[in-house]
């Protein structure tokens, strides 16, 4: 029969998703095309901040294969406003955010005018044609002069200062005051760290194709929230919800860059409309790096007190978030998801966080893998590490003295959060052994005595994360619009095949696979006999997607209960049909057995049965068919241990990392094949943040980090080999025991790195490298410079050569 | 500008615009989408195609520049329903995740093993720096290409090219 023998969940499937992507069968938004398909392209200001004095289409009209040319005025009627959907404070200043400018520009980088012609050349042909005159207004570039105020970016909101949020844990009642612990600390870490601003640069560009001809209209796009872009198209353009299909199809990596409501898509939604006519729009990478969301970009001031004998006794984070020029759909929020996570795994008794977020007139911050959680985690990362340095003694050993001990769970954090399982100790002990700590500490000893031109460090990150995004009640008490529950529904076809509909949206993370290993244990029916379903609204209509790792915990979560409800009711056939109650039924390996007996029937025989339907109990619908919304009660939390050593060459400031090793506990593995590959790219992009990415703006307000040759995406000579292992912990909060794994190696790998490379210098009298550590910094820090005061600004070896401020020259 | 180009075994003519670049001509002419643009500064190569047997970036090649030209996309790389060794490999290491620089890594990866039939992962890393991929961190590509150059072991370099160009004729008959 049916049973699978040995269980599917922990298995290390090679993945279903392949196959097309292989051999090319793939389906991007940008393959897509319909009869009469017309383009897109947009004009983007290239002045960061001015008034639009004049735009004159009369040239670009007239030229061949253009139907049409609108600016924002044409279009300021039907536009409407881009959601922002987590007003974190209730006097939160939002300005509004017209898809295209319509009196005044706010970054360099936004629309401004949309041509639609026959073919895409055409439209690019006719956007040189495009002749529009600004009237410049003061930038505003620097995030603590922006919250200073000194000139505004919305001047009609009368200050930069968005919103204040606050976290006290003795108003809270949580923890102590943090006031009354600085002023008795024996020991006071004072630091300030900047996250520069990075690019999520996905590898697919984004691209929307609208088809208006319908009874409903069709959006393909390029997301990582066809559900939640569908409710906001509605609410956004006022064409009813029911009347919108949302597809995602293959979408190419996301990693929060694509959990958006983008101009682009409610410009394209609406010129479909008004011309009757399907169109398409596919950015060029140029475009979306200056356009798509950025993250990070966050002013860090943070006061740790602690007792001479290592004992932290306090926290104190004050925070300035960059929000760009405008709020986009999670932008306010992004910096709070971290404001639980600077406690991070050690017993803070008192503890105050406080972020203020500051419009600038840059490219929009948004989510980019961890949103908030990063930020966090390189902060209190970096500080134990200061901490150790003070006290002179082993950052982990400091770390051991102040982190939740595994007897000590479940604890409820400084910040009210209950972590519900995790063991640090273990992780830490078997990442030391996979690095070799003690072999590369003597090492660095030695190489330190034999003044080695280059100096080996080591650094630290035990990281926890909240995943599991997110328990609704939470989200609402943050202010949040939405809830954080996850939905999904199985259907039995009656030739013994499996759909399995899920609201989680994948885009790279291989859920087809994962959610199928799920199934084939929990129904007893095989791996290959099931088909997962998503990313389109119709046929999986409810949802609220992918982000925050939150797929598994929550979404697969959903699609266990909806197997539950398939069992209840095939269990009430199959008693019906073997004569027995339904309490004398065992249900494994896909076979109800009556217990004590050799009676037995297949699920699938069961589904069968009931599409015949001329059999069954009175009162049973003819359906085996289940749906499931599941709403977590708690986050997740993932921890791990990371070590990471780095060789810095002292007379160049270049840094190679030697070894990278890590053990991270994610719960249970449904997939190692798939949890390795998290990690790893995890890992990719935690590293790039340290040692390789920033986006670089000029002093007029230009990205200068606008292409793949300036802004340093790593390719593989750039990383390292990774060494990676786990130990399970399993979560309680939800039965599968996971704890989510997409943005672990992101969250703990960068401060790891700047650890090292601090480390390694530290006895030349360094105390910090801002990011990225490029080698100009690193010698500037090593030389007792400023990377930023004239030290090789200029034009150096070509493209990829860094500036001092971290990107290509 | 009229071009005859034989892609994946199959010979077409076509008018095009001088200005054309090869990658359009292939998605928006002949419909092969599975090779893609994810760039424009020829940074990031998933637009990698073989052109006369060797690797190109599509995105930097005139469509008119391969008049007369065979080319092979990743279309063109199994045979019979049968992966190419290379494919199998990405496959069998999990070498990709949202699968969108996987046309032209794989096509990289094909050229690579033709130059270096046994790369170590030093020599992988540095063949593949052309090809950005954003999921992975490029270790288990570095697995898969190494998985894949023990696969066509003995002769891995000119097997591949040979495999391509079997497939050119055959692929294009069907």
């Amino acid at each position: 029969m049916t049973a699978t023998v040995e269980p599917e969940v922990g298995r290390a499937r090679t993945r279903k998703e392949d196959a097309r992507l292989i051999t090319g069968r793939t389906r991007w938004t940008d393959n897509i095309t319909l009869p009469g398909l017309l383009h897109l392209v947009f004009v983007r200001s290239p002045a960061a901040h001015a008034k639009i004095t004049a735009i004159d289409t009369d040239e670009a009209r007239r030229m061949p294969g253009v139907i049409a040319v609108f600016t924002g005025r044409d279009l300021a009627d039907v536009q409407g406003s881009l959601p922002c959907a987590w007003p974190i404070t209730p006097d939160m200043k939002a300005p509004p955010a017209p898809p295209l400018a319509v009196d005044q520009v706010n970054f360099a980088g936004e629309a401004v005018a949309v041509v639609v012609a026959r073919s895409r050349a055409e439209a690019v042909d006719a956007v040189a044609a495009i002749d529009i005159d600004y009237d410049d207004l003061p930038v505003v570039l620097d995030l603590a002069a922006a919250a200073a105020d000194s000139d505004l970016v919305h001047p009609d909101l009368g200050t930069n200062r968005s919103a204040t949020w606050v976290f006290d844990s003795a108003d809270a009642g949580t923890g102590g005051d943090v006031a009354a612990a600085i002023a008795d600390a024996e020991v006071l870490i004072e630091r300030t760290y900047r996250q520069q601003r990075l690019i999520p640069a996905f590898m697919e560009p984004r691209s929307v194709v609208v088809d208006p001809t319908g009874e409903q209209l069709t959006m393909w796009s390029a997301t990582q929230v066809p559900h939640i872009l569908r409710l906001m198209l509605a609410l956004t353009t006022g064409t009813p919800e029911h009347k919108i299909r949302v597809i995602a199809p293959d979408v190419g990596g996301g990693f929060g860059g694509k959990l958006q409501v983008t101009p682009e898509e409610v410009l394209a939604m609406v010129i479909a409309q008004r011309l009757g006519k399907p169109v398409k729009w596919t950015e060029t990478r140029s475009e979306s790096l200056v356009s798509a969301h950025h993250g990070r970009d966050q002013i860090q001031k943070l006061t740790l007190a602690a007792r001479r004998d290592g004992t932290v006794t306090g926290l104190k984070v004050e925070l300035l978030a960059d929000m760009g020029a405008y709020l986009r759909l999670v932008t306010p929020g992004v910096p709070i998801l971290g404001a639980f996570m600077f406690n991070a795994i050690y017993k803070f008794p008192a503890y105050h966080f406080s972020c203020t977020n500051v419009f600038t007139t840059k490219t929009p911050t948004d989510a980019y893998r961890g949103a908030g959680r990063p930020e966090a985690t390189f902060a209190i990362e970096r500080l134990m590490d200061e901490l150790a340095a003070e006290l002179g003694r082993d950052p982990i050993e400091v770390r051991a003295q102040n982190w939740i001990r595994h007897d000590e769970f479940p604890f409820t954090t400084v910040c009210g959060l209950e972590y519900d399982t995790g063991n640090y100790e273990a992780a830490t002990a078997r990442a030391k052994e996979l690095f070799d700590y003690d072999g590369l500490r003597a090492e660095q000893r030695e190489r330190r005595e034999r003044g080695d031109v280059v100096q080996l460090g080591i650094g630290t990150s035990t990281f926890t994360e909240m995943c599991g995004l997110a328990p609704s009640r939470v989200l609402g008490s943050l202010s949040y619009g939405a809830g954080g529950w996850e939905h999904a529904a199985i259907r039995m076809l009656p030739s013994g095949k499996v759909e399995v509909v899920t609201g989680s949206s994948a885009h790279g993370q291989g859920h087809e696979t994962a959610w199928s290993q799920i199934v084939a244990d929990q129904l007893g029916v095989p791996f290959e006999d099931i088909e997962v379903l998503h990313g389109d609204t119709q046929s999986s209509p409810k949802g609220l997607d992918t982000y925050g790792s939150r797929s598994l915990t929550v979404g697969a979560m959903a699609v266990l209960k909806a197997g539950e409800k398939v069992i209840a009711k095939a269990r009430r056939v199959a008693a019906h049909q073997l004569e027995c109650a339904e309490g004398d039924l065992e249900f494994a390996g896909g076979r109800f057995t009556v217990r004590g007996t050799e009676k037995s029937t297949g699920i699938t025989d069961v589904a069968l049965a009931v599409f015949a339907a001329h059999d069954l109990p009175d009162g049973v619908e003819p359906s085996l068919d289940s749906e499931a919304t599941f709403d977590p009660e708690n986050f997740s939390f993932p921890h791990g241990t990371h070590l990471c050593a780095v060789e810095v060459d002292t007379e160049t400031g270049f840094v190679k990392i030697r070894k990278y090793a890590c053990v991270d506990d994610v719960g249970t593995v449904v997939n190692p094949l798939i949890v390795d590959g998290q990690v790893h790219g995890g890992l990719a992009q935690g590293l790039a943040q340290a040692l390789y990415e920033e986006a670089v703006h000029d002093e007029s307000g230009t990205l200068t980090t606008g292409t793949l040759a300036d802004y340093l995406v790593p390719s593989a000579v750039d990383l390292p080999h990774f060494d990676t292992d786990r130990t399970v912990t399993p979560s309680t909060t939800n039965q599968l025991g996971a704890k989510g794994v997409g943005e672990a190696g992101t969250i703990a790998s960068t401060p790891a790195v700047v650890n090292a490379v601090v480390d390694a210098v530290r006895h030349l009298g360094v105390t910090d490298v801002p990011m990225p550590c490029t080698p100009m910094r690193v010698w500037a820090a090593i030389n007792h410079r400023s990377a930023d005061s004239g030290l090789g600004t200029e034009a150096g070896g070509g493209l990829g050569s860094l500036d001092t401020s971290g990107g290509a020259v | 500008m009229r071009i005859t180009v034989t892609v994946d075994g199959t010979t077409y003519t076509d008018e095009v615009e001088p200005r054309q670049l090869l990658v359009y001509y292939l998605r928006e002419t002949l419909g092969k989408t599975g090779t893609v643009v994810g760039c424009d500064t020829s940074n990031c190569g998933a637009c990698t195609i073989h052109l006369d047997g060797h690797s190109v970036k599509s995105c930097s090649v005139l469509a008119v520049q391969a008049d007369g030209a065979e080319v092979t996309t990743i279309e063109g790389l199994a045979r019979d329903g049968e992966l190419h060794p290379v494919q199998r490999a990405f496959h069998d290491n999990h070498a990709l995740q949202c699968g969108f620089c996987t046309p032209g890594m794989i096509m990289q990866t094909l050229d690579l093993l033709a130059d270096d039939p046994d790369p170590d992962e030093h020599a992988v890393r540095h063949g593949l720096e052309g090809n950005l991929c954003r999921c992975t961190g490029y270790q288990n590509i570095v697995r898969a290409v190494r998985d894949a150059a023990d696969r066509m072991r003995p002769g891995a370099g000119p097997a591949a090219e040979r495999l391509a160009d079997d497939s050119r004729q055959m692929v294009g008959g069907e």
